[in-house]
C-alpha cells in the first residue's frame, strides 16, 4: 500500500525573540520584524508523515504553505528533510486571513491537489496558538479527524483505517478513524529528522515563481487565489469574522513593592514577617 | 433565540468544573444582554444526572443529548449536534473550554458556521464596535480579549458581523460560582438521530487512560513557580523543597517547561494552568505577559530575580534581587528556624 499524505506547514515568526515592532499600527502582525521559523509542530508532523513514507514506500508527501513568498523557505527545509512536493499558496488577496479564511484556502489547495488519505499538521502555530486551522479544514472537507495525536500506531490496508495515540487533558486514548482523515500532532510526538545533505544539494534551487530567485533550477508550484478557485468573498481580510478592535501593548500596573536583597538578614526578616502575619506557616 | 450559549464538557455524568466557570460568565453575560442562558450537553446515560449539576448556574434552558456513541467524545457527532442546534436556535454567543475537547470542536463548528472563533480568552465583556472604513457601528458585541503572540500584546478581538460570536476560555480563568441551588430552567431532551447521522460515529475511541491530576497547582494556597532563570532541573528540585516545607505546589513559566527543567503540567499562565494562591513565589521568572494571565489574581506575590527590572516585578509585594540558588535555601532555612 501507499499512501497520499498532504502536510501543512506554516512559517511562523519567532514569537521568542520579540521586538517593539512586531505589531504594526491596524493590530496585524508585522512579519517582516522578526526571525521566521518553520512552525514547530508542523515539523512533528511531517516526521510523522516521513515515518509513514519508511514503512509503505511508494508513498508520496505534499507540503503545503500559505504565506508570503517567502514562507518557500519552510517549503525548501520540507523538501530537504524528506517530503517529495510542494505547494505555496500566496496572493495579497489571501492575505490578513484569520483562521476560518486560511483554512478556506488551504481546502481549496488540497481539493485541487486531490483529497489525499491523510492530511496532518502540527497541533497548533507559536503564534496564534488557536489550533484552529486542522480542524477548519477538516470540517471545510467533511472529513474524520483526531487531533492532539502522539503517534501514528497503526494503517490497516485492508479496511482502511488508522490507529493513534492522543495526548487528552491527563492522559492518553488510542483512537481508531478511517482514512481519509486529518490529523493534528503535538510537540510530544518525536522529533523531525534533519536535513539530508543529498536533497539539500537537490532542492537548494529549488523556488517559487514569486521569490525571483536568481539561478533557481526547481519551480516550486505556486497558486493563488485563481488557481485554486477561490471565492474572494471567503479570503483574506475580506472573508475574515474575526476583526482586531483593540491592541494594547502590556504594561503591568507597578503595585508598591517592598525591595530586598538575598542577604540574610533580609531573607529572615521575610520568612519572620510572613510567619507573623500566617500568610505562610 | 439570539441567547447565549454554553457547551458543556462531562467526565462520565460528571460536568467538568470548566463549564460551570463558563456558565457562571454566560450568565453575566446574557444579564448584560437581556437575553436567556442556554447549555448544551450531551453523552451517554447523563440523563436524570447531569441537569442539577447544570441549572443551578442560571441556565434557562437545558439541551440534553443522550445516546449511546456520545461518550467518550469524538469530534463528528458533537460538532452535528451544535451545528444543527445553533441552525435552529441562533444563538448569538457560544462559550467553550479551551480543553483539547473543547479546541477540538469549537473549530469545526465555527468553520460550519462561518462564524469566527477566539481561543484561549482571558476576559470576556460587551461593548460597541466601530468600523470605521464601512461607517458602522455595532452594539453590544462580545469583546473576546486574549494576548496574542508571544505575550507581548493584549488583544480585543470581535465578530461583528457573524453568528455565533464563539469563544474558547481555560479551565480556571473564570470563577464558577452557584447563582441559585433551586433555579427553575427549562430541561428538553433532544432527539439524537434528528442530530446526528449514523455514519458520524465512525471514529472509535478503544482505549481511555486518565489520571487524575499528578499535582494540585490549581488549588494550591501556596505557588513556588520556576522560569528559565531557575537554569537547570537542579534548581527545580530547589523548589520542590520549599514548596514542600511550606505545603505549597511547584509550578513553572513556560520558558522553563520548554527549556526542559520540569514537567508540561506544571506550566502556569494563558496556555497552562491559572492558579489563585495566596502567595505565589516568582523564582527567576521574567513575567511575560502570557504567564501574568495565569497568576495576576495571586494574593501576595514574592519576586526572586537577579534582574532587578524584570517585569513581573511590577506585579509584586516583595522584590528580591538575588539568584534562586542564593535566596531560596535561605528561605528554607529561615523558615525552619522560625516555624514552630
Amino acid at each position: 500500500m501507499s499512501l497520499k499524505i498532504v502536510v501543512l506547514a506554516k512559517q511562523v515568526p519567532d514569537t521568542r525573540n520579540v521586538g517593539p515592532d512586531a505589531m504594526t499600527p491596524e493590530g496585524t502582525v508585522n512579519r517582516s520584524a522578526l526571525p521566521a521559523i518553520f512552525n514547530p509542530e508542523d515539523l512533528n508532523a511531517l516526521e510523522q508523515a516521513l515515518r509513514l513514507k519508511d514503512q509503505f514506500p511508494g508513498s508520496t508527501i505534499t507540503v503545503v504553505t500559505m504565506g508570503l513568498p517567502k514562507a518557500a523557505d519552510v517549503l525548501r527545509d520540507a523538501l530537504y528533510r524528506g517530503a517529495d512536493d510542494a505547494v505555496l499558496l500566496t496572493d495579497r488577496a489571501l492575505g490578513g486571513a484569520d483562521t476560518l479564511a486560511t483554512s478556506y484556502a488551504i481546502s481549496m489547495a488540497i481539493r485541487k491537489i486531490g483529497i489525499p488519505d491523510l492530511i496532518i499538521g502540527g497541533r497548533q502555530a507559536i503564534d496564534g496558538d488557536t489550533a484552529q486551522v486542522g480542524p477548519q479544514v477538516a470540517q471545510k472537507l467533511d472529513l474524520d479527524q483526531v487531533t492532539y495525536v502522539e503517534s501514528i500506531d497503526e494503517v490497516c490496508e485492508s479496511c482502511r483505517k488508522i490507529t493513534v495515540t492522543r495526548r487528552i487533558d491527563g492522559g492518553v486514548e488510542k483512537v481508531q478513524a478511517p482514512l481519509p482523515c486529518m490529523l493534528t500532532i503535538t510537540g510530544s510526538a518525536p522529533a523531525c529528522r534533519p536535513q539530508n545533505a543529498k536533497r539539500v544539494m537537490k532542492f537548494k534551487k529549488a523556488a517559487a515563481p514569486a521569490e525571483n530567485r536568481e539561478g533557481a533550477k526547481i519551480t516550486i508550484t505556486q497558486w493563488g487565489a485563481a488557481d485554486i478557485n477561490a471565492d474572494l468573498a471567503q479570503c483574506g481580510l475580506a472573508g475574515s469574522p474575526t476583526k482586531v478592535k483593540a491592541v494594547q501593548n502590556i504594561v503591568f500596573k507597578a503595585k508598591e513593592s517592598k525591595q530586598l536583597s538575598g542577604s540574610d538578614t533580609d531573607i529572615e526578616q521575610l520568612m519572620v514577617e510572613l510567619l507573623d502575619s500566617h500568610t505562610i506557616g | 433565540m439570539n441567547n447565549v450559549f454554553v457547551y458543556c464538557e462531562i467526565d462520565k455524568t460528571t460536568v467538568e468544573e470548566v463549564s460551570f466557570e463558563l456558565l457562571t460568565k454566560g450568565r453575566k453575560l446574557a444579564n448584560e444582554l437581556g437575553v436567556q442562558l442556554e447549555a448544551v450537553v450531551a453523552g451517554t446515560g447523563i440523563k436524570g444526572q447531569v441537569e442539577q449539576q447544570i441549572l443551578p448556574y442560571g441556565v434557562d434552558k437545558l439541551h440534553v443529548f443522550d445516546a449511546e456513541g456520545l461518550y467518550p467524545y469524538t469530534s463528528k457527532p458533537h460538532t452535528s449536534i451544535l451545528v444543527k442546534l445553533f441552525e435552529e436556535e441562533q444563538p448569538q454567543i457560544c462559550l467553550m473550554g479551551a480543553t483539547v475537547i473543547g479546541r477540538d470542536l469549537g473549530p469545526r463548528v465555527s468553520s460550519a458556521h462561518m462564524s469566527g472563533l477566539t481561543a484561549d480568552c482571558t476576559a470576556l465583556e460587551i461593548g460597541a464596535y466601530e468600523d470605521k472604513r464601512a461607517g458602522k457601528v455595532y452594539e453590544n458585541l462580545l469583546y473576546q480579549i486574549r494576548p496574542a503572540f508571544g505575550g507581548n500584546i493584549v488583544a480585543t478581538i470581535v465578530n461583528p458581523e457573524h453568528r455565533p460570536q464563539m469563544a474558547t476560555v481555560r479551565s480556571g480563568v473564570m470563577k464558577a460560582e452557584i447563582l441559585d441551588p433551586e433555579y427553575k430552567g427549562e430541561v428538553v431532551y433532544e432527539h439524537v438521530p434528528d442530530y446526528v447521522d449514523a455514519t458520524d460515529f465512525v471514529v472509535k475511541v478503544l482505549e481511555r487512560h486518565v489520571e487524575k491530576a499528578k499535582n494540585n497547582l490549581k488549588g494550591a494556597p501556596i505557588v513556588v513557580a520556576g522560569g528559565y532563570g531557575v537554569g537547570s532541573k537542579e534548581g527545580f528540585d530547589l523548589l520542590r523543597k520549599l514548596a514542600k516545607e511550606l505545603h505549597g505546589e511547584v509550578g513553572a513559566s513556560r520558558a522553563a517547561v520548554d527549556a526542559g527543567f520540569c514537567e508540561h503540567d506544571l506550566q502556569i499562565g494563558q496556555t497552562g494552568v491559572t492558579v489563585r494562591p495566596k502567595v505565589y513565589i516568582a523564582c527567576g521568572i521574567s513575567g511575560a505577559i502570557q504567564h501574568v494571565a495565569g497568576m495576576k489574581e495571586s494574593g501576595i506575590v514574592i519576586s526572586i530575580n537577579t534582574d532587578p527590572n524584570a517585569p513581573i516585578n511590577q506585579l509584586a509585594d516583595y522584590v528580591i534581587t538575588g539568584s534562586v540558588e542564593e535566596v531560596v535555601p535561605k528561605m528554607i532555612k529561615y523558615y525552619k528556624a522560625n516555624s514552630k
